[in-house]
């Protein structure tokens, strides 16, 4: 009977061990991290605004684009979910506004207009549209530090101003352009909050996980742990560990992409898949591919060939990728709807875009780390010189590993797709379409990055 | 409010002050000059202000690609500015004028307009052009009232290129005078028709002034002369003097771009380079006529101003590694 209730064998439960739990449930641990990023995020901006212009010298761009970029990619996504949400500030001045203290327990009476979000925009149809906007002016946001300046204190700003229209974290739930796809991938992250007996929640008083209670706030992303399935949306910001009366939740080890095995993915969720996955194989031609007019139309905004390679970005994106995957999942035949199909299969395109995003960072991250170390020696080019690097010559780094580990990479997220597709397609209809798909589109990003 | 709370408050609230605070500060009391292309801005700041005696320190930086500074009719070493990096130099001015500063690294088509004042005041008050506090002496050109924008092709030139070991070897007693007042005011052609009244032959006669020009520079003149043509002027005129710098073609480009936006000027004088292996516009230019064209620069041509940079020791050897493409000298 346990095992139908907790199908959770194969956990690990990290919050048993005392030292994670305890540090979980202060808030002070999480309370100096924040504080630590929100100077860290602060600076940036600064930096940025006042910076050198030269984008390979500016730690706006070496900190936001290069380092924490490739923390992102590389190790907080596929490891730890949504690991970065929980330690990002810029929720923290909004929360501050919007609840009237850092740690006090919630007033009853809410500070500000805290309305609920509109139902046609509880959806990450925002998300993809900001990332698309941000995807769209990227060779521009990369290399100008005033841009990525303004860009990381407009995110700062929304998300104040969202805090006092809106309840709860509206800017990280619905609008941020990071979040969106954090969510998605941290599906595939072995890391999971949880609760342990769903009995205990069913029978619980008040839900204070999402009502908040004296001992903290309702969930932040406006979640209730009790009916959580998936990692998507929960941002591991451990409010809920602290307000829950029974002790019933649990922060676990689990199997890589143990999300994905039953997919309730919904169409803002599939595109999610789709605009992710052909990001990573458009960036990659612009970024790492030789062609020159390519470079220079998405580098040039606002002009004629900038247009037209938006209109090609958004074409690929939303009509070639999903048409042909539709083409592909048309011929085979199955009990469910066509989108239903559509939807649930799109889920397979997950680990192999998280891979393909994983590839294309390893390239430019190890290219271009050698500038950290300048940076971090001289951040805002004032001719400093703080840890002896300022003048670190740049240096691609590991280049003997790349091309192996690039290719170690699309060829993993390619089993691992194609694995992902066999378990979420329901009995009897054919995963080949699928598989092919995915292979094909292997195919042109190990072209495109060796 | 809780103990807890208030920390909370006052250290994000000083951290915030000192995130935004602290960088504000320290790039206030840190002026840099930034260095950008000259049709991104060129200097900013592009005045600077210095006292005599008193060490002034600069830090500069590139905001775009690798520029250089050097300030000009000052004997220092020229240094590199790179982009995002920081330069520090520090220059002592014993007299009192406005000194020119310069970029000294081929950035782009407009680097010759990229240049900068510094204002050295103190000691004595009166400040004149090119740092020096003494009365200017009127430039030669200027003396001989010669007008350098008139043509003065020569109607005449050699079959080959003159040899001044040649010239040499036909021996001192020619009718030619000495001089350097006559050197400095004559152009090779108008020394050519000098001669003409001697029994020598048309290429003799070339030899001969070949041999003139040679005997009024020195080895090391030349020598100085070919090391600033080639940081300064072979951008344009080419490295072999043949008007075919890397820049040649798009200041002519732009040339005829800015000819169209100036009406009734359609009879300006092209900004092509001047090709100084041409031999009928080099042997008919005086000395005194280049020093006058290198002062004072070619008004609406490209061709920057050198008055304010060069010394005038290092605007003749300029002239005589100039010659040195007609004339066949002694190694």
């Amino acid at each position: 009977m346990k095992e139908i209730l907790l199908p959770n064998m194969n956990r690990i439960e990290l919050t048993r061990i005392p030292f994670i739990k305890n540090t979980l449930k202060s808030r002070y641990p999480q309370l100096a991290v924040f504080i630590v990023m929100l100077v860290g995020y602060i600076f940036a901006i600064l930096a940025g605004l006042i910076g050198t212009p030269v984008g390979s010298h500016n730690f706006s761009i070496v900190f936001v684009w290069i380092a924490w970029w490739a923390i992102l990619i590389l190790v907080a996504v596929p490891f730890f979910g949504r690991g970065w949400c929980a330690v990002c500030p810029i929720p923290l001045p909004g929360e501050w506004l919007q609840r009237g203290a850092i740690l006090a327990p919630p007033d009853k009476r809410p500070k500000w207009l805290n309305l609920r979000v509109p139902k046609m925009f509880r959806n990450i149809w925002m998300q993809n549209i900001s990332f698309l906007l941000l995807a769209l002016f990227s060779s521009a946001l990369l290399t100008t530090p005033n841009i990525t300046g303004i860009v990381l204190a407009a995110m700062l700003f929304v998300a104040i101003g969202l805090s006092a229209i809106f309840e709860r974290r509206a800017f990280c739930r619905y609008l941020c352009p990071v979040g969106g796809f954090i969510g998605l991938y941290s599906q595939t992250a072995p890391i999971e909050l949880r609760i342990k007996d769903k009995q205990v929640c069913v029978k619980c008083v008040g839900k204070p996980c999402y009502n908040g209670s004296d001992a903290g706030y309702g969930c932040p992303w406006d979640v209730f742990p009790g009916g959580m399935t998936k990692n998507t949306y929960c941002g591991l910001c451990m409010e809920c560990i602290r307000t829950c009366p029974h002790d019933n939740i649990a922060v676990n080890l689990r199997p890589f992409s143990a999300d994905l095995a039953k997919p309730t993915a919904r169409l803002d969720e599939a595109f999610k898949a789709f605009i992710m996955f052909g990001a990573a194989m458009i960036y990659a031609g612009v970024l790492l591919g030789p062609w020159g007019t390519l470079k220079d139309a998405a580098y040039n905004v606002g002009t004629g060939a900038w247009f037209m390679y938006a209109v090609i970005f958004l074409a690929i994106i939303f009509i070639v990728l999903p048409g042909l995957f539709t083409l592909g999942i048309m011929t085979t035949k199955g009990r469910q709807s066509l989108k239903q199909r559509f939807m649930s299969l799109s889920t397979a395109l997950i680990p192999l875009g998280l891979m393909f995003w994983v590839a294309f960072s390893l390239s430019f991250v190890l290219t271009n780390a050698s500038y950290i170390l300048a940076a971090l020696s001289d951040p805002l080019a004032l001719g400093w010189n703080l840890f002896g690097t300022a003048n670190a010559a740049w240096q691609p780094m590991l280049t003997t590993i790349l091309a192996p580990a690039q290719t170690l990479a699309l060829v993993v997220g390619l089993v691992w797709s194609a694995r992902t597709a066999q378990k979420v397609n329901e009995a009897g209809t054919s995963t080949i379409p699928v598989i092919v798909y995915c292979f094909v589109a292997t195919s042109i990003m190990l072209w495109l990055l060796l | 409010m809780k103990r807890p709370e208030l920390i909370s408050r006052i250290l994000i609230i000083t951290g915030i002050l000192l995130a935004v605070g602290a960088p504000l500060f320290l790039w206030a009391r840190t002026p840099l000059i930034h260095a950008r292309m000259a049709e991104d801005g060129g200097w900013n700041p592009d005045v600077i202000q210095a006292e005599t005696g008193k060490p002034l320190h600069l830090k500069l930086t590139s905001d775009d690609v690798v520029h250089g500074f050097a300030v000009g009719q000052m004997d220092m070493q020229s240094v590199d500015i790179l982009p995002g990096k920081v330069t520090e130099i520090t220059l002592t001015f014993d007299k009192p004028g406005i000194y020119t500063f310069f970029c000294t690294r081929w950035c782009g088509l407009n680097h010759w307009r990229m240049r900068g004042t510094i204002e050295v005041t103190g000691g004595s008050d009166i400040i004149t052009a090119g740092g020096s506090s003494e009365p200017a002496s009127v430039p030669l050109y200027v003396s001989l009232d010669l007008d350098i924008d008139a043509p003065h092709d020569s109607p005449v030139i050699p079959n080959e290129k003159p040899s001044a070991m040649n010239g040499q070897l036909l021996g001192a007693n020619l009718p030619i005078d000495q001089s350097l007042d006559y050197y400095l005011s004559h152009s090779p052609y108008q020394v050519f028709t000098d001669l003409s009244d001697t029994s020598l032959t048309e290429s003799q006669k070339w030899d001969a002034v070949a041999y003139l020009w040679q005997s009024n520079t020195t080895p090391e003149s030349l020598a100085n002369g070919k090391e600033l043509y080639a940081q300064n002027c072979a951008a344009c005129h080419g490295e072999n003097g043949a008007g075919d710098g890397v820049f040649a073609d798009d200041l002519a480009e732009a040339g005829e771009a800015s000819m169209q936006t100036m009406e009734g000027a359609t009879d300006m004088v092209m900004q092509t380079p001047v090709d100084f292996t041409d031999p009928s516009r080099i042997l008919g230019a005086s000395p005194a006529l280049l020093q006058g064209k290198i002062l004072r620069g070619g008004m609406g041509t490209g061709m920057p101003m050198w008055g304010v940079i060069f010394t005038e020791e290092q605007i003749w050897d300029l002239i005589a590694y100039i010659y040195s493409f007609q004339f066949e000298y002694q190694k």
